[in-house]
């Protein structure tokens, strides 16, 4: 099949699946009880019925179900998520403004977890019985088994509190000034432990699977062949071993992208990082209906572009898939 | 006389095994002239595979070694050759076609590439030039469309033509030796035939000497000239080919021609009803023993047979046999 209709199809069933996840996640929300009306009223230090009552024709809570939700997926279409009268503030622009950090921190946890999993796996898979390799099966057993949280506290402990290399929390120093290095410092700085902490989970997933993969593709019949053809050390591990071994790393990058993004939540409110995760948070806290509906919305939206450039990505390593000619 | 291009000399690899150490090649010896094609036969497990992944220095890793003997080639010993100079060696004077043409190629690189990388490396020859090279073998092994196909991947490609790609790789360099791990075993027989008639027609034009593993005595008998029968990790016997298949002076050697039925009805003008070796093959363990490993399978088996280990007897026409009763037979 050639690729570009590959590719069409691709973001044809992404589209339907984001279409399902809005009618999902709106139906859940409107079985739970509790409403808008709820929280403005709240807001206002509390309503009596009559109120209240104002307040849902208002805003549309009256009309039948499949009205509500069929405004609502129109709404979203034309990127308005709704209003939330906790933030006071339009959803789209609450969950714009913490996007980026949310983005941040999954991205290069993502990327961290990939490279240095790949790296331990491919050196430990050269020695299975070397120290390095015995380390990546402790660090797999350990980093699979300690809750996020955990992992973030003690780092907290450790590299804050009793040894002062990084802030505890948040994401930027208002005190910092200077120019736009002296801001990206900043960040970077506040990035690294909520950064590792993310990544430990799945470092730990990929370098087991890299150190396994690579072991068995260290022994195909196509490595044996480039040794045979007298290639060097790093020709066969680096171009004919590891371009193998990287399919099923990515494939399983790919299918972790949604607990990643689950995993920032956890992460986000232990270093108060001020991204989708904390906001989740507080917003399920205050039964900001419209802003948790934002957000599921947002999320699923990042999980399925995360899954659509894991295809690519998969189809630039692998030619039998057809991404190239 | 010229000096023989390869000898080997009382080799042994020894393989690790879960209980202990086991010789899958036990003292084994022989001479490999420059131009000529020596075959290997004997039964799945005999150590073929194992004598030519050591000749490469290729033995798998951790489990297999070279516990003595001498590969002698051009002069220099390669046992005691260091990694580097093995890699200079691979590929380059020394080439080797392996039995699965299936899984031998790399899916994720162009077979061009997989071509090319050859050239650069041992050649030194530049990209593009290298390229241009890739496609020129690809035509010397009779791929259609050369020009186009370097840049498919093995999987847009038959079985045949994949073991095309292999034969085009290992002989990129001009190699001395082509090692050949029964190249067609897993291709089926039209496709065999024109694999050989390849491989010959190659053998012509460039003068490679061959050692061509497999299990095939006609191919055997169309390829070479002449060959090493193996049992058990040890040599069975060797000749001229055309010699053996006259008269057979191991008892295997003869149960393994009268399992084919073109030869003897070449020989001898009536089809027999096609017999096979009766009795396996001793396993790994039982290879190191002090008698002839055969002698469970052999009608022709006496007490001596049991109780060591057969010399080895010459005859006047190269023939070498290691059965005590060769003189007999
Ligand atoms: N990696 C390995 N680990 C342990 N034993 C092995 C390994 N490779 C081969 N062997 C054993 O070594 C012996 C010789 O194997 P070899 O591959 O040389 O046989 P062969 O003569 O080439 O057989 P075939 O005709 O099936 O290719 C066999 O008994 C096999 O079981
Ligand atoms: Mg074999």
């Amino acid at each position: 099949m050639p690729a570009a209709r590959v590719t069409l199809i691709r973001i044809f069933y992404a589209l339907a699946l984001l279409l399902a996840v809005l009618v999902l996640n709106f139906s859940l929300m409107h079985l739970a009880p509790g409403d808008v009306a709820d929280t403005i009223s709240q807001s206002m230090g509390g309503a009596d019925a009559e109120v209240l009552e104002r307040i849902r024709i208002d805003y549309g809570l009256d009309q039948p179900f499949l009205v509500q939700l069929g405004r609502y997926i129109g709404n979203v279409l034309h990127f308005d998520l709704g209003y939330s009268f906790f933030y006071n503030q339009s959803v789209t622009s609450l969950i714009l403004e913490r996007l980026p950090a949310t983005l941040l921190l999954v991205v290069s946890a993502q990327v961290l977890a990939l490279v240095v999993g790949v790296v331990l796996g491919v050196v430990s898979a050269r020695r299975p019985n070397g120290m390095l390799s015995h380390f990546v099966t402790f660090l797999a057993l350990f980093g699979y088994s300690a809750p996020v949280f955990w992992t973030g506290i003690l780092l907290l402990i450790a590299f804050s509190l009793k040894i002062p290399l990084f802030p505890v929390a948040g994401m930027q120093d208002i005190t910092v000034t200077g120019g736009f290095f002296a801001h990206a410092w900043d960040i970077l700085r506040h990035l690294v432990l909520p950064m590792i902490t993310l990544a430990s989970i799945f470092l730990a997933l990929y370098s087991r699977l890299a150190r396994a993969t690579m072991m068995e593709v260290l022994g195909s019949d196509y490595v044996r062949t480039a040794k045979a053809k007298g290639l060097s050390q790093r020709d066969v591990v680096y171009k004919h071993a590891l371009k193998n071994a990287l399919s099923p790393v990515i494939t399983l990058a790919g299918l972790q992208f949604s607990a990643v993004v689950s995993g920032a939540v956890l992460v986000e409110t232990v270093f108060s990082w001020p991204g989708l995760g904390t906001l989740a948070f507080q917003s399920i806290i205050a039964r900001d209906t419209p802003t948790i509906l934002g957000i599921l919305f947002f999320s699923a939206l990042v999980v399925i572009v995360g899954n659509l450039l894991t295809d690519f990505a998969l189809r630039l390593v692998d030619p039998r898939l057809g991404g190239r000619r | 006389m010229t000096e023989p291009l390869l000898k080997v000399e009382n080799l042994r690899i020894e393989l690790k095994l879960r209980d202990g150490v086991a010789p899958v090649i036990d003292d084994l010896s022989f001479e490999l002239m420059p131009g000529e094609s020596l075959s290997f036969v004997g039964e799945s497990g005999c150590g073929k595979s194992m004598t030519a992944l050591a000749i490469m220095g290729l033995l798998p890793e951790g489990i297999g070694r070279i516990a003595s003997g001498k590969l002698i080639f051009d002069g220099e010993d390669l046992t005691t050759a260091s990694e580097a100079r093995l890699r200079q060696i691979r590929g380059n004077e020394i080439s080797m076609i392996f039995q699965e043409p299936m899984t031998s190629l790399n899916p994720v690189i162009t077979v061009g590439e997989q071509i090319a990388e050859v050239l650069r490396t041992h050649q030194g020859l530049s990209r593009k030039a290298a390229w241009d090279q890739a496609a020129e073998l690809l035509d010397a092994v009779r791929i259609p469309n050369p020009r186009s196909r370097v840049s498919d991947y093995p999987f847009q490609m038959s079985g045949g033509q994949r073991q095309r790609v292999m034969i085009a790789i290992a002989l990129a360099c001009k190699p001395k030796i082509l090692i050949a791990d029964e190249p067609t075993t897993a291709l089926d027989v039209t496709v065999q035939a024109q694999i050989f008639d390849l491989l010959r027609d190659l053998r012509a034009q460039t003068g490679t000497s061959i050692i061509m593993i497999t299990h095939d005595m006609g191919a055997v008998a169309e390829m070479a000239e002449r060959m090493i029968v193996m049992y058990a990790g040890r040599k069975a016997e060797i000749g001229p080919v055309d010699q053996i298949i006259d008269h057979a002076r191991h008892p295997y050697t003869q149960g393994l021609i009268s399992c084919v039925p073109h030869i003897m009805s070449d020989l001898t003008e009536t089809r027999e009803e096609l017999t096979e070796v009766p009795g396996i093959v001793p396993s790994l363990r039982e290879f190191g023993r002090d008698q002839c490993l055969f002698a469970s399978r052999c009608k022709y088996r006496s007490g001596e047979c049991l109780q060591h280990r057969p010399p080895a007897k010459g005859f006047g026409n190269g023939q070498i046999s290691d059965c005590w009763h060769a003189e007999a037979l």
